[in-house]
């Protein structure tokens, strides 16, 4: 059994929030590059080039690349052979939050009251995804989610008779009507299975994967190839305004499901894909 | 070619406009989003005055980060113009002359934008870096409370965007991407 004191987390998610928000990952600006020399749309290539510099900006000056810094969502695999000390777990990780946010100048977006709308002041609570795995490891991933893309989200609970056509149609039929909102170019995170809400887990966690990754699956990997190509063959572009790159990647991530179930979740991510991990 | 624009707005400017034209606002500009629109709305109900006089002016809608020590601003992009849809039209009919966002507008706005001859334009989703520094000077002028949401009067200088609906009304959004659909 390993001991792991809380505020080892605390403080891990307090300086993770503020780098993930000032620094895009590798994967992701590297597929911005990519998207640059590969777009055919005058304008859409101009804006891939202010969002490149825009990035390089942020990164230089330690600003958020967004003005948006999200919902501070928090994915923990804690190993079971790890004793947490030292405070509530959860405790910890908000007080990561509150702290990362307002020492780091970061928006505060979060309300209270989903109806009542008073800001928390402090960007908490968090969303936290939990998931115990072996070992003596804890896995913090945190991904600040913008909200202009994640209101273009949708889920449906297709009939098994749809089939995988049914997928495609509904995960390109999402992309086109979140058309310019998003701020595309998007990366596209589908979850396919298991019930309701794991659908919608599978395809947050899709985003988390490094961008153009494959699916191991055969299946899925040739499924993502042709997703990405017809998405790219809408037209949307860059911002929305007609450009041949609407997605950077489709990652789909799949479970077993109900004999009469086909639960689809489509998670839009714009271009500002951030996600940041470290192992305690 | 980028064409410089110096506000408050014109009627004779904005219609030289077309959709397409890349601009450079100069001048004061106020922000304005969700919560502020709610209470701008609700005043214009009621027949009662603003705090803060809109007509002719341009309304971004952002809601900025803190700025850091020696910083005019934090980031500062476009957030999603859809949401503020519903109050738009009633905005535009007092005097607003523009808009600076991102994505699409219903039609509601987009009649509302040519009756009253105004304009719409894009700036870049998510490079709020970059687009702060074309800020030169930023106060909050209502609504403090409101944290984010706050209503700033900001200076600008060279601030790029793209004019997405035109006076005319017509619409990038619906002209540009039928350029490069495939199927």
């Amino acid at each position: 059994m390993r001991i792991l004191d809380v505020k080892q987390i605390e403080s891990a998610v307090k300086s993770m929030v503020v780098n993930a928000n000032q620094k895009l990952s590798p994967d992701v600006f590297g597929a911005l590059q990519q998207a640059e020399k590969s777009e055919e749309s005058e304008v859409g290539k101009k804006i891939l080039q202010r969002v490149i510099e825009n990035a390089q900006i942020a990164a230089n000056e330690e600003l958020p690349i967004c003005q948006d810094t999200g919902t501070a969502v928090i994915f923990l695999e804690i190993g079971q052979e790890v004793h947490l000390v030292g405070g509530n777990l959860y405790d910890a990780i908000n007080n990561g939050v509150r702290a990362g946010y307002t020492e780091g100048y970061l928006r505060k977006s979060i309300v209270k009251d989903p109806l009542n709308r008073v800001n928390t002041g402090d960007n908490t609570p968090a969303v936290v995804h939990i998931d115990i795995v072996p070992g003596d490891k804890v896995k913090i991933t945190v991904a600040p989610k913008g909200g202009g893309s994640e209101n273009m989200s949708q889920l449906k609970m297709l009939k098994p008779a749809d089939g995988v056509e049914g997928v495609k149609q509904f995960v390109i039929d999402t992309v086109r009507q979140a058309g310019s909102n998003p701020c595309p170019p998007v990366i596209v995170g589908v979850g396919i299975g298991g019930t309701f809400e794991k659908a919608a887990l599978l395809a947050k966690k899709a985003l988390l994967r490094e961008v153009g990754s494959k699916n191991p699956d055969p299946l899925y990997q040739s499924l993502e190839a042709e997703l990405l190509e017809k998405i790219n063959k809408l037209g949307i572009g860059p911002q929305g305004l007609g450009g041949r790159i609407t997605a950077l990647a489709v990652h789909i991530e799949t479970y077993p499901t109900h004999i009469a179930s086909l639960p689809v979740a489509v998670n839009l991510n714009c271009h500002v894909a951030r996600h940041e991990t470290v192992i305690l | 070619m980028m064409i410089k624009i110096t506000t408050p707005l014109t009627t004779e400017v904005i219609e030289k406009l077309t959709i397409g034209d890349e601009v450079l606002l100069n001048g004061i500009i106020y922000t304005g989003r969700d919560a502020a629109h709610k209470k701008l709305f609700e005043l214009l109900e009621k027949g009662e005055e603003l705090p803060v006089d809109l007509k002719g002016q341009i309304l971004y809608y952002v809601g900025p980060t803190p700025a850091k020590p020696g910083r005019v601003i934090g980031s500062a992009g476009p957030t999603t113009s859809g949401r503020m849809d519903k109050y738009t039209p009633r905005l535009l009919d007092y005097g607003l002359k523009g808009m600076i966002g991102k994505g699409l507008r219903n039609k509601e706005v987009q009649e509302a934008i040519v009756r009253n001859k105004a304009i719409y334009f894009a700036a870049i989703g998510g490079a709020g870096a970059l687009l702060s520094k074309t800020i030169v000077k930023s106060e909050v002028v209502a609504y403090p409370d409101l944290g984010p949401e706050a209503i700033y009067r900001l200076e600008v200088v060279d601030f790029p965007a793209i004019v997405v609906i035109d006076a005319r009304g017509q619409n990038l959004y619906e002209v540009g991407p039928e350029k490069f659909r495939k199927e």
